[in-house]
């Protein structure tokens, strides 16, 4: 099919006009030109969204105390309940799909006052009580030092481990931080380590201004005897937690003496779900992309077309001498039909590359001036390529399909009349 | 080799029908080296195009060399034109952006032949029609005569059994017609059937029978005694 000779006649035909050929070609480039920055954008915009995922486990959710909603067995509603370390036992005890269940504790906050002192510095700080299991779900580089272990929570060592930023602004930039003593809220923790968060996202600076202490000196040193303040749940590989989710409020709602058709009472911000919500839509947005560049790449695809058909009616002449001469009318329909696909797929790689290279261009800007938010890293990979392949072969064969029948649809005899 | 009995045509153009062919019977052997002659619109092309199977007859029967030729598909049709049939037309129709090996090898390569073989048997049909030194030229660096020789070359190349000439000389001077003409004797004498129409009386007697047509029907059929071209030197 595709020996020496097919191909010489196809060059021969494509190159006998070629600024129409050119023209023509642009038309399909231009389309899949299109479709490949479409894909590539989109996927950037994914990239840099799921970089404010950082590596958190997004199997996760977070689950906190809220007013009780309903009366429940003559308790009244407008109640508020706090967790405590049994409720932690009893939802390991009952819904064994759960890998991590991290209670935690925590001081200060969002525009809280100073609570943290280091000779004469001062700061505000989020200082939480933490299990060991937290740096899997929330993952963060020990610059320095260690993090918290089941050593520290068994003696309740007043350990703690601070963040880049808490570092910038209770030390000075030589000084030794690992065995120093920082107050916080009157009470002395020994620094053991360092960590910075990889989270990209916007609130960045905020992430690294964190102080992480062990739960149970936590509990003891700010008297929070065996409350909870919330925790951070992550289910097995295997299950979602968003699925997960129903039976372990079932576990609390029981043991509080909460309605179980009390949808108020418990807050929760479930990872997963943002997640799969966010998956859902960057799906949303490649096939708007594919139903974009497709239309852009139909209009290029209708002018190869139509090239075809004038090339096709030009060489009326031709084909019905080659015809006396015994070409069968597939020999006819497949000369057409090759060709269109030949320019479709040529054109059509140089749409891509030119894609490729602007997305490079594109990558290597902003490799040169730093992370942008919500956009990292636009590419389109091999299976994109192929099936842009695919379109492209296919809407060749469209392209050329009627002109071929054209090419034959008429006598040899009258084909060989017209001038 | 040809046998076609009560062959008719006509043409229908809108609300009016034309009958050109009206009851043709007619029979060519093998060897033969018939002229075709009648009057403009006496219908010689609608009958050697039917003969070419490149147009097709309402009613009759045609018999080409033992195979009777009827309700083909064209890519039967394709195949018995390439197998058994050469055509040579007036307006010579080589193809514009080929040079004149590659035309006359077109034929070759529909048959599949592989391209050295298609080569070397196009260039030997080339010799044979004295233009072995203007393989590479294309058509509009050719002559009339020298494109209708190239014609010739590429009708004989598939080794048709018939060769079918539409006015071959019609659009040559007599000088070049009395080449072609010499050509297709040679070719006659090796054995090959040809038909030629034509207008023109010296080149029908240069045949070996003349076929009259008028309105449609055969008036006249003869054997005449051939007039040899005189061995002219090819440009
Ligand atoms: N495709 C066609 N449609 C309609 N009429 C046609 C067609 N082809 C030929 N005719 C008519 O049929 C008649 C015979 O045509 P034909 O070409 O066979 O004549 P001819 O003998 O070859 O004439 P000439 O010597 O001028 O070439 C003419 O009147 C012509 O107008
Ligand atoms: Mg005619």
């Amino acid at each position: 099919m595709f020996n020496r000779d097919r191909w010489s006649e196809i060059l021969e035909a494509l190159s006998s006009n070629w600024f129409r050929t050119v023209l023509t070609a642009f038309g399909v480039l231009w389309g899949i030109f299109i479709l490949v920055i479409l894909l590539a954008a989109g996927k950037g915009l994914e990239n840099g969204v799921k970089a404010d995922f950082g590596d958190i486990a997004t199997n996760t959710m977070f689950m906190w105390t809220q007013t009780i909603s309903k009366p429940y067995k003559g308790l009244p509603k407008g109640r508020r309940f706090t967790y405590r370390l049994g409720d932690v036992q009893a939802i390991k005890d009952n819904v064994p799909e759960l890998r991590f269940i991290s209670p935690r504790n925590q001081l200060g906050g969002f525009g809280g006052s100073n609570n943290v002192v280091r000779g004469l510095n001062t700061g505000a700080f989020n200082v939480y009580g933490d299990y060991p299991e937290i740096i899997e779900q929330q993952p963060m580089d020990i610059t320095s030092g260690r993090f918290i272990n089941y050593g520290d929570i068994e003696e309740k060592r007043k350990v703690a481990i601070i963040g880049e930023g808490v570092k910038t602004a209770l030390y000075g930039s030589n000084e030794d931080v690992l065995g120093t003593y920082i107050k916080i809220n009157g009470v002395n923790f020994i620094v053991v380590g360092t960590y910075k968060k990889k989270s990209q996202g916007g609130d960045s600076e905020e992430d690294q201004k964190e102080i992480y202490v062990p739960f149970t000196s936590f509990s003891q040193a700010f008297n929070r005897g065996d409350r909870v303040g919330w925790m951070a749940i992550t289910a097995n590989d295997g299950s979602s937690i968003t699925e997960l989710k129903e039976n372990i409020f079932d576990v609390v709602k029981q043991r509080h003496t909460i309605h179980p058709d009390d949808d108020r009472a418990i807050g929760n911000f479930d990872l997963y779900e943002q997640y799969s919500r966010i998956e859902g839509l960057f799906f949303a947005l490649k096939l708007i992309a594919y139903f974009v560049g497709t239309l852009v790449l139909l209009s290029g695809v209708i002018g190869i077309s139509n090239i075809m058909l004038i090339v096709v009616k030009e060489r009326t002449k031709e084909i019905g001498i080659r015809r006396a001469l015994g070409a069968t009318p597939w020999a006819i329909r497949g000369q057409v039909l090759l060709e269109s696909i030949v320019l479709t797929i040529i054109s059509g790689m140089l749409g891509i590359s030119l894609g490729a290279l602007v997305i490079y261009a594109i990558n290597k800007v902003l490799d040169a001036n730093g992370p942008v938010d919500m956009f990292s890293n636009p590419s389109v990979d091999i299976s994109v390529v192929i099936s842009a392949l695919i379109i492209l072969i296919i809407s060749g064969l469209l392209a050329g399909f009627i002109p071929a029948q054209n090419a034959i649809k008429i006598k040899p005899v009258d084909a060989l009349r017209t001038e | 080799m040809i046998e076609i009995t009560d062959l008719h045509k006509s043409y229908v153009m809108g609300t009016n029908t034309l009958h050109v062919l009206k009851g043709i019977d007619f029979t060519v052997n093998e060897g033969e080296l018939v002229a075709i002659m009648g009057s403009s619109g006496s219908g010689k092309s609608t009958l050697l195009n039917i003969l070419g199977m490149l147009d097709e007859a309402d009613q009759g029967t045609y018999t080409l060399d033992g195979t009777l030729i009827h309700n083909l598909n064209e890519k039967i049709a394709a195949r018995y034109r390439n197998k058994f049939l050469g055509f040579v037309f007036q307006s010579f129709n080589l193809i514009s952006y080929k040079n004149a090996l590659e035309n006359v090898a077109m034929p070759l390569y529909y048959q599949g032949v592989k391209r050295n073989e298609r080569n070397e048997k196009a260039m030997h049909y080339l010799e044979k029609v004295g233009l072995a030194e203007w393989a590479t030229h294309l058509p509009n660096e050719l002559s009339g005569g020298q494109k209708q020789r190239v014609a010739i070359a590429r009708a004989l190349a598939s080794e048709p059994k018939v060769l079918l000439a539409d006015e071959p000389t019609g659009a040559l001077d007599s000088t070049t017609s009395y080449e072609v003409m010499e050509i297709i004797q040679s070719i006659n004498d090796e054995g090959k059937t040809i038909l030629i129409v034509t207008h023109e009386d010296d080149i029908a007697h240069m045949c070996k029978r003349i076929v009259n047509l008028k309105d449609g029907i055969i008036i006249d059929d003869s054997i005449i005694s051939q007039v040899r071209v005189k061995a002219t030197s090819h440009v």
